[in-house]
């Protein structure tokens, strides 16, 4: 690390500025033939704003964000145990009863933070926790969402039901392609995980009898409790809780087991772990079924709560929002992911005037990610201490 | 019908073969999955439309059709390198030394991200090449190939036998190769392992650009989200080939466009993709090296 001053020094030479304006001309030129001569200024000029951000707000960002983990960390240590039951108590209440202040609209927002937290929850499982990219899988939440349809529609089989069997055939088929993909190196797996997302898309579009082809299925029964049928928007929003609570407990008891250290060491280096006497394919193939469990039983929500699905609800790019969440929360973390999640859904919500811009927001966020804090918004705790005893 | 199929299915495998290139260069080089490959040939695509569009309203397509068809190609493979060249800056040389997660993800990021900006800056309709070839066919036997089709042939062997010569005879060839093999010993000898790895960048995205070109002329409209098959399954046919391997990728290209075009006229158009799928899903589970590839140990 070079001492503050040193570079804030050099950011103000004049070869600084003449490096960020050539590399904002740059940028523009290259937009030139796709945006025309102004596009192509405007893309300079952002491109210059943006570089100027980060020399002279990031290593600000950074120290403040290593700061507060670090901080939130120790918190986590120091504080003692009843505090911390009372502060998780306080928030579980707060969760309880914010809903009775919100309007339906702003439920419903909440309500799809939810289901992708428990989405993403599973996802880190499988990304964060063991390492491996599955870009596939929004196909299992496809398939959760398809088996609990069909079967309630259909069959008339009641919710409570339809709900785990659409987890358990997502599981089913998650240790199907755990299986097929065991031999496969990171690379390699990410290509075949997207190879099954879009052969399910086709079945799903073309298996007419089943699936109902691109029309998709319609008229999916509300989930009933007793003689009350869940309508409301707030019904959803307990549900979504509910799930949401169980998924939170399990995946942190798991990843403070054998289990979860053995995922993280497969994550650090495989054949390590192997020769460690860890039986990897056993953890993988684990890994990929209980991450593939929790899509199918966030699948099965949203078909009982939407009461519709078409296969354009389950498309490689539902993948990559909730890989976005895992991402930028943090991989591995678990109070990361979920304010991944919190604020993937919630933020386009409240900027709707850059909504058009949400992908390209997240492409290019997940690239700054990578270079700038792979850690996360929000480290993983195992991570922030390897390296804070490192120093 | 057969020798028609297998007429199409070349044309398609030629185009696959192309992008396949710029895969197996990238992953031989740097062990990496440039998604964001297939993006850059779909940007080729659109600039090509974008310039052709342009010499029209210049003027200059009704006179000489010939030298700005070759024009705007020319300016999409320059423009499609330096994209490609500024892709490796921006999103990979930064995490050379990372772990093998973030470079996939960063490709990825990177694109999704070139799939918005074009769909932002170009709209999510089709845009549509302009109706300027002469139509141009022969027939014979029931069979019809068009002067496009031909057209595509050709240079696109062109193109392959020109990178095959580059690659073999050249001594920027030789230096790619060499980084290839082994990236630290290159470096220990001389070669200038960055500027080798820009250079792999640019030339993929060049025979990108080409692929892109082509496709544009010969199916006549583009889409934004056309970068994202066509990646994945000139990905398959390097694969198929043996990543890594450049004959591998050509060949790998040839068979998947047999294979697919084949299977859509005897099997089922409807399920078209899911062969390239399948087959993808086959080699890797029981040859991972490929056809032509050599089998790799992992290093501890």
């Amino acid at each position: 690390m070079k001492p503050p001053k040193a570079d804030h020094e050099k950011n103000r030479s004049g070869r600084a500025w003449l490096a960020r304006a050539g590399i904002s001309l740059w940028f523009g030129l290259l937009a030139l033939p796709f945006t025309g001569w102004k596009g192509s200024l405007r893309i300079s000029a952002s491109v210059l704003a943006g570089i100027l951000l980060f020399q002279y707000g990031l290593p600000r960002f950074t120290a403040l964000s290593g700061k507060l983990s670090l901080w939130t960390h120790r918190a986590d240590q120091l504080a003692p145990a009843r505090l911390r039951r009372l502060l998780k108590l306080a928030g579980a209440a707060i969760l309880l009863l914010l809903p009775l202040t919100l309007n339906n609209y702003q439920i419903d927002i909440l309500t799809m933070a939810g289901l992708y937290a428990v989405l993403a929850l599973g996802l880190n499982i499988v990304v964060g926790f063991a390492g491996l990219l599955d870009l596939g899988y929004a196909g299992f939440y496809a398939v959760g969402a398809y088996t609990c349809a069909i079967l309630t529609a259909r069959y008339a089989v009641p919710f409570w039901l339809a709900l785990p069997a659409g987890g358990a055939l997502a599981a089913a088929f998650g240790m199907a392609l755990g299986v097929i993909t065991l031999r496969l190196r990171g690379d390699y797996l990410a290509i075949v995980t997207l190879g099954f997302i879009q052969i399910l898309h086709l079945i799903l579009n073309n298996w007419d009898s089943v699936t109902n082809g691109p029309r998709g299925i319609m008229r999916i029964p509300h989930p009933a409790l007793g003689s009350y049928r869940l309508a409301q928007p707030i019904d959803y929003y307990y549900l979504i809780a509910a799930i949401f609570f169980i998924t939170w407990f399990v995946v942190r008891k798991l990843n403070a087991t054998r289990i979860g250290r053995a995922w993280v060491a497969i994550r650090e280096d495989e054949l390590a772990a192997g020769a460690m006497g860890l039986n990897t394919t056993l953890l993988k193939v684990f890994a990929f079924v209980l991450g593939a469990f929790w899509a199918g039983i966030g699948g099965g929500f949203f078909a009982g709560k939407f009461g519709f699905i078409s296969p354009e609800s389950f498309t490689f790019f539902e993948s990559v929002l909730i890989l976005s969440m895992v991402v930028l929360g943090g991989l591995g973390s678990i109070p990361g992911v979920i304010l991944g999640a919190l604020a993937l859904i919630i933020l386009p919500e409240l900027l709707r005037g850059l909504s058009d811009y949400r992908m390209l927001i997240f492409g290019l966020a997940m690239i700054l990610m990578m270079i700038l804090r792979p850690e996360g918004l929000i480290g993983s705790t195992r991570r922030k201490i390897e390296t804070s005893s490192a120093k | 019908m057969l020798i028609q199929q297998v007429i199409n299915g070349l044309i398609l495998g030629a185009v696959y073969a192309l992008i396949a290139l710029g895969y197996t260069m990238v992953y031989g080089i740097l062990e990496l999955i440039n998604f964001a490959h297939g993006e850059i040939y779909m940007i080729g695509a659109y600039l090509s439309i974008i310039f052709l569009g342009f010499f029209t309203t210049a003027g200059l397509t009704q006179d000489h059709l010939a030298i700005s068809l070759f024009l705007s190609f020319l300016l999409s493979a320059a423009f499609c390198g330096a994209y490609g060249y500024t892709m490796e800056k921006v999103a990979y040389r930064p995490l050379r030394k990372a772990n093998r997660l973030s470079p996939l993800i960063s490709a990825l990021g990177m694109s999704i991200f070139l799939q918005n900006y074009v769909m932002l800056t170009q709209g999510s309709t089709d845009i549509v090449f302009p109706h300027l070839l002469p139509p141009l066919e022969f027939t014979g036997g029931g069979v019809t190939v068009t002067g496009i089709q031909l057209f595509i042939l050709a240079s696109s062997f062109i193109l392959m036998g020109g990178l095959y010569f580059i690659l073999q005879k050249s001594l920027i060839g030789k230096a790619m190769r060499a980084t290839a093999q082994d990236r630290i010993m290159s470096g220990l000898l001389g070669v200038n392992v960055d500027l080798i790895i820009s250079l792999t960048f640019i030339l993929g995205s060049v025979l990108a650009a080409a692929a892109g070109t082509m496709v544009a002329i010969y199916y006549g409209t583009v889409n934004f989200s056309i970068g994202y098959v066509a990646g994945i399954k000139a990905f398959t046919a390097a694969v198929l080939g043996g990543i890594g391997s450049i004959p591998g990728a050509m060949a790998g290209g040839l068979i998947l466009g047999l294979v697919e075009s084949l299977g859509a006229g005897y099997i089922s158009s409807q399920y078209k993709d899911l062969f390239a799928f399948l087959i993808l899903i086959l080699v890797l589970l029981f040859k991972p090296s490929g056809l032509l590839g050599s089998s790799t140990r992992e290093k501890v």
